[in-house]
């Protein structure tokens, strides 16, 4: 097998971009749940956790509600668990309150196939009913693969199936921005 | 740092860091035992068979619901009626099993190394649930879950055994397991059930020491593994069950010798009134029940990592420690 090299082809987001881009999902919830009550962000592992962090606390700064945040784990729930080669490592789900009833936004990094989604809303749905579930995301791609589209969008980005987008944040990354890169083999 | 394990069958070939990835990778499914729906579909299609050649009610339960918890499906042979009465041999019957195209087999047997000479023999991950006086590893790793959730560490403590730890396959493997992690051993119960060579065990300078008087075994103890004594063994060389219980009981008064924050597991069945003081396993430093539910998430995250995710897999970084 050759070496696959990956070459960043171009920026599609500056660390101030990524800041705005998170204060407009934030308005754009707030205003089209007709305010935060009963509502909640679940966090897709890992860059979701950060994005669904940084979102409510711009929502602090609009509504002056603290909206809880949950961190999901879906490593259990995927349908490429045996055909993964690298065994994933499973972390825990955090979600500190019932979601019975709730009004959920998940947020994850990137819609790409949709099948992360899937995952996820299997691990919402057992661990009770929640009214709503819409979701957000910085970045949206295309090639989906399922019948899963996203209600808040960053940013729609045309991309081939070669290419690849890093998104890069600071808690994780200790770096600020989003990248569109080539798999070259 | 991710793992891969092909058998699991004892804790004497871990290593530290393969013990602290088992223990991380239970947290998650300790965490579904509190979900309204315990139910998974991860191992959904996989069947685990069950091979229980000596009765056993708590661990196969154990397994069964963590196979069902993760969606597999299960094959179940249980010695009383299993076809070994009927003169078939070991090989024979988990062959057969096999047949049956089971993704993975957990074995108890009565003896030591059956699981070993199973895994020699069949290509499919095998998991030790108890042989003979070998080992017993994922009752070592639950108890190991359980104290590190409750002490937050696993190093250093001193732990002390007491009951019948020559025949233990209890004793051995937490043995094993603590003195990775710098555990001191302290093993006591009457001398004919503390043969020298329990000294040896664990690595170089593990200190494991033997003592036939209770008080003196749980002075400092941090952890007390209170084992079960067998009574069909207690007339072995004659020592009278009310001897035992007057000399080695756990009582509430003996346990105040141990710190004030030791733990107190027994990996059951616990018989009260024997080996220890009801006012002991019901009193906050029994973590008796915690173990149990700690034993599903274990055995949830080993039959995950042995059956669920990458074995369909090309294999790439082989850590496991094979059977031969």
């Amino acid at each position: 097998m050759r070496p696959v090299r990956i070459v960043e082809k171009s920026q599609l987001m500056t660390a101030t971009e990524i800041d705005r881009t998170v204060q407009r999902l934030a308005h754009e919830i707030v205003e089209k749940s007709g305010g935060t009550a009963n509502l909640a962000l679940i966090g897709v592992r890992r860059r979701g956790v950060p994005l669904a962090n940084r979102i409510a606390q711009a929502m602090r700064g609009i509504d002056g509600v603290d909206v809880p945040v949950g961190t999901l784990d879906i490593t259990l729930y995927r349908d490429d668990l045996s055909k993964v080669a690298a065994q994933p490592i499973l972390q825990s789900s955090e979600i500190p309150f019932t979601v019975d009833d709730k009004d959920l936004v998940l947020v994850d990094d990137v819609l790409y196939t949709g099948r992360t989604i899937r995952a996820a809303m299997n691990g919402l749905f057992d661990l009770g009913r929640p009214k709503r579930v819409r979701l957000c995301v910085l970045i949206e791609r295309g090639h989906r693969e399922l019948p899963i589209e996203a209600t808040f969008i960053g940013r729609s980005v045309q991309t081939s199936d070669a290419e690849i987008i890093e998104v890069r944040l600071n808690e994780i990354d200790r770096e600020e921005r989003v990248l569109l890169v080539e798999r070259v083999s | 740092m991710s793992y891969r394990f092909a058998h699991m069958l004892g804790i004497e070939p871990l290593s530290a860091e393969e013990i602290v990835f088992l223990l991380d990778q239970s947290k998650p499914f300790q965490e579904i035992q509190r979900h309204p729906l315990k139910k998974l579909a991860t191992l959904r299609g996989k069947t685990v068979a069950l091979a229980f050649f000596e009765p056993s009610t708590r661990t196969r339960i154990s397994f069964a619901t963590a196979a069902s918890r993760l969606g597999a499906d299960q094959m179940n042979l249980q010695a009383e009626s299993s076809s070994l009465k009927k003169g078939e041999s070991l090989l024979d019957t988990v062959r057969t099993l096999d047949a049956m195209k089971p993704d993975c087999i957990v074995i108890r047997h009565s003896s030591s190394g059956a699981p070993d000479f199973v895994a020699r023999h069949l290509p499919l991950p095998v998991i030790n649930a108890g042989d003979g006086t070998h080992e017993h590893p994922t009752q070592a790793l639950l108890d190991a879950l359980t104290i590190r959730d409750r002490r937050g560490t696993l190093e250093n403590l001193n732990i002390t055994i007491l009951g019948d730890i020559l025949h233990s396959r209890v004793a051995r493997s937490n043995i094993h397991l603590l003195t990775k992690f710098g555990c001191r051993f302290t093993l006591c119960g009457p001398a004919m059930w503390l043969p020298r060579e329990l000294e040896c065990l664990g690595p170089a300078g593990t200190s494991i020491r033997r003592v036939t008087r209770i008080a003196e075994a749980l002075e400092g103890a941090d952890v007390v593994l209170t084992l079960r004594v067998q009574q069909e063994r207690l007339h072995e060389p004659a020592l009278p069950i009310d001897e035992y219980i007057l000399q080695y009981q756990l009582t509430p008064e003996r346990l105040r010798l141990a710190r004030p924050d030791a733990l107190v597991l027994h990996p059951g069945p616990m018989v009260r009134g024997l080996e220890i003081d009801p006012a002991v396993a019901d009193g906050p430093q029994s973590c008796v029940l915690e173990q149990v539910t700690n034993g599903l998430a274990v055995r949830m995250a080993l039959l995950f990592l042995m059956t669920g995710s990458g074995a369909d897999a090309p294999p790439e970084k082989d850590f496991s420690h094979a059977a031969d």
